[in-house]
């Protein structure tokens, strides 16, 4: 019980930040002239209601969770993998060949444009890792540039020897043969097979993370290069295992976002999940039980947002408003709450 | 090779111009130990905001004002999270990034592709008149009057003057500066805020001038260019200078390039990314390090050290 109402009490500056967010979001309605009670309806009508919207919502979710679980990985080993939007791309980019080139049963096509996601990604990610740890690059802006020339490679396909026969255009590829669709739920857009790959990294990172001597070696990597290394921890090693299976992660993302959204490779192929991932990391506290079910909540602001553009005529943006200003709260709320445990410890010790 | 003329040239150093306040802007804050981040949501926000109260007002000076003012707000906050809340200034950073961006857009709705005002030229008598020299130096509009000046006196600020030097002792080691009486996190406030509203000035140095206007995404990445172009530059506001006109030429020739390659100019955009992982690469070569270590002229060009104590708080045991 008193360990129950500690708790509370240290959550409770973090817990402030969500109504400070709130409060922002109403000021922006205000702003936009649009009715609070009926903008949250309409979200929740547009993300949760009936089974399409539902399923539209899980099909949000699921890269968003993998790029999720791929960002923990890395953070865990104390690395800014800031790359991984351009892990995606890579995975997508990998994924998008095999379904160009590969002519076979469904399951063939579709098993090969995971592995091929998974190791674009990865391939991606070794190569900011070796950059970082044997050329000495910082992880964030080799993971930036990176993440530019990825974007620079699927313009350069799309509009060069991928474009579609005799046109050129910003639109994207041909469309995959039926063989390469992620198969969908009868008539729904909800695509089981990418859902259930978003669950299975969740619950994978969360496993290895908590329970097994490579978790616990990469955390100790994390919490301090040196004192790992001391202990007989290859951390040269186990910083590339992290890039490494990270970039799987997220590259298998990329093979969901062109085999069960897109259906074809596209300019903005990732469209910031990445990004948005890292938004949704920082606000678990890098903690992947926390993690999954805020990026439901993203999801839906995602999915739900749709409809409050076509209904009330609310600028997309609205929504990375919201979650902008809630990260950035809960943050400063945290810094908040350090600062004033450092200065009663400070009294206490004066 | 397409042939590079007097004209040419001042349309890069004119180009250019936004970039190179942005570029000083950061090399000034992350000189002081602390990174912003925040630029490309800091450029677009201070683009829109600047377009908007030109637009509003009339007066472009104005807009130039109100930019300013908004990226040095953003910076406050990016110092005030990081020196008193010691968090971490890439995730407060980075969540600005985002958040400017978004906030960019939402607010920016109803100035989307409308005319406005924009920055005139004021051609100077008679410097402008010297050949070569004169349209590249003294026929432009005040704000790349004012981007010139900026790198001369930053520099001339930072490596020659006592304050210039107490900046870099702040960034560097910041125990030792604070030792000798210097205060650091005032310090630290001041250049942070310096550097913001100079990146203000460069987002509205855009929307009023270079690409005069707004739109969705208007400026998107310029802010990531110019970080990439800070380490470009390694951390010397002259030589990252240098890497805004570069980065302008190779627009210029994409442009004139594109008849004979029509998927360059679609690609060049990203050119800066590589080379600044080249150079980060280059400069950490023990053999490069060693010989900048030997030789001063050497260590000029290749020193690619970041500021000692960058990205990490400073605080009084």
């Amino acid at each position: 019980m008193n360990r129950a109402l500690e708790a509370l009490r240290a959550a409770t500056p973090r817990l402030l930040a969500v109504p400070v967010a709130l409060a922002v979001g109403l000021v922006l309605l205000w702003v936009a002239d649009a009715p609070p009670l009926e903008t949250v309806r309409h979200l929740l009508q547009g993300s949760l209601g009936g089974q399409q919207r539902i399923g539209d919502t899980l099909m949000v979710w699921a890269p968003l969770a993998l790029a999720c679980a791929a960002l923990i990985l890395t953070f865990t080993a104390g690395l800014w993998n800031i790359g991984v939007e351009g892990q995606i791309i890579a995975g997508a980019i990998a994924a998008s060949w095999v379904a160009r080139e590969l002519s076979a049963p469904p399951a063939v096509v579709l098993s090969a444009m995971l592995a091929a996601g998974a190791l674009g990604g990865g391939a991606w990610a070794g190569l900011l890792g070796v950059l970082n740890v044997r050329g000495g690059v910082h992880e964030i802006f080799g993971g930036l540039g990176l993440t530019f020339v990825a974007t620079g490679a699927v313009i350069y396909l799309v509009l060069g020897p991928w474009k579609r026969p005799g046109i050129a255009s910003t639109s994207g590829t041909e469309p995959f043969d039926a063989a390469a669709w992620f198969p969908t739920l009868g008539a729904l857009r909800v695509s089981p097979l990418a859902v259930g790959l978003g669950v299975l990294a969740v619950v994978a990172v969360y496993l290895v993370l908590r329970g097994t001597r490579f978790g616990l070696r990469l955390r100790a990597t994390g919490q301090g290069r040196a004192a790992a290394a001391r202990l007989g921890i290859p951390t040269d090693r186990y910083l590339m295992y992290a890039f490494l299976l990270s970039g799987a992660i997220a590259g298998v993302a990329g093979a969901v976002l062109v085999g069960a959204q897109h259906h074809k490779l596209v300019p903005s192929v990732s469209g910031g999940y990445g990004f948005l991932g890292i938004l949704v990391v920082l606000l678990a506290g890098f903690r992947m039980a926390w993690a999954a079910p805020i990026a439901l909540f993203f999801a839906m602001i995602a999915s739900g947002g749709v409809q409050l553009q076509l209904r009330l005529d609310l600028h997309s943006s609205l929504g990375g408003v919201f979650q902008g200003v809630l990260v950035l709260s809960v943050l400063l709320a945290g810094g908040w709450q350090a600062l004033r445990a450092r200065r009663r410890e400070a009294a206490a010790r004066a | 090779m397409p042939d590079i003329s007097v004209a040419t040239i001042a349309t890069i150093v004119a180009a250019a111009s936004p970039l190179v306040f942005a570029v000083v802007g950061e090399t000034i804050t992350e000189k002081a130990g602390v990174v912003n981040l925040s630029l490309d949501g800091s450029m677009l926000l201070s683009a829109m905001v600047g377009f908007a109260v030109a637009f509003t007002t009339g007066s472009v000076t104005l807009g130039f004002a109100a930019a300013a003012l908004v990226s040095a707000l953003i910076a406050l906050i990016v110092a005030f999270a990081s020196i008193e809340l010691r968090l971490n200034q890439i995730a407060v950073g980075f969540v600005l990034t985002l958040l400017g961006a978004n906030l960019s857009a939402f607010l920016g709705q109803d100035y989307v592709r409308k005319p406005g005002p924009y920055i005139t030229s004021m051609e100077i008598p008679v410097l402008s008149g010297i050949p070569g020299l004169g349209p590249v130096l003294f026929d432009q509009n005040p704000v790349v009057y004012a981007s010139l000046i900026l790198v001369a006196v930053s520099m001339w600020f930072m490596f020659n003057t006592r304050r210039g030097l107490e900046l870099q002792a702040v960034g560097e080691r910041p125990e030792a500066a604070f030792a000798r009486g210097i205060p650091v996190n005032r310090l630290r406030y001041v250049y942070t805020v310096l550097g913001g509203a100079l990146v203000g000035i460069g987002g509205a140095a855009f929307s009023l001038d270079v690409k005069a206007g707004w739109s969705d995404g208007h400026i998107a990445n310029y802010g990531w260019i110019a970080l990439a172009i800070v380490i470009f530059g390694g951390w010397h506001p002259g030589r990252a200078a240098l890497g805004c006109y570069l980065f302008g030429l190779l627009q210029v020739m994409a442009l004139k390039l594109q008849p004979s390659l029509p998927n360059l100019s679609q690609v060049l955009p990203i050119l800066p990314f590589p080379l600044m992982i080249a150079t980060l690469v280059v400069v950490n070569l023990p053999a490069v390090r060693r010989l900048a270590a030997r030789s001063r002229v050497f260590g000029r060009l290749f020193q690619g050290e970041p500021p000692g104590a960058l990205g990490r708080a400073f605080w009084r045991e």
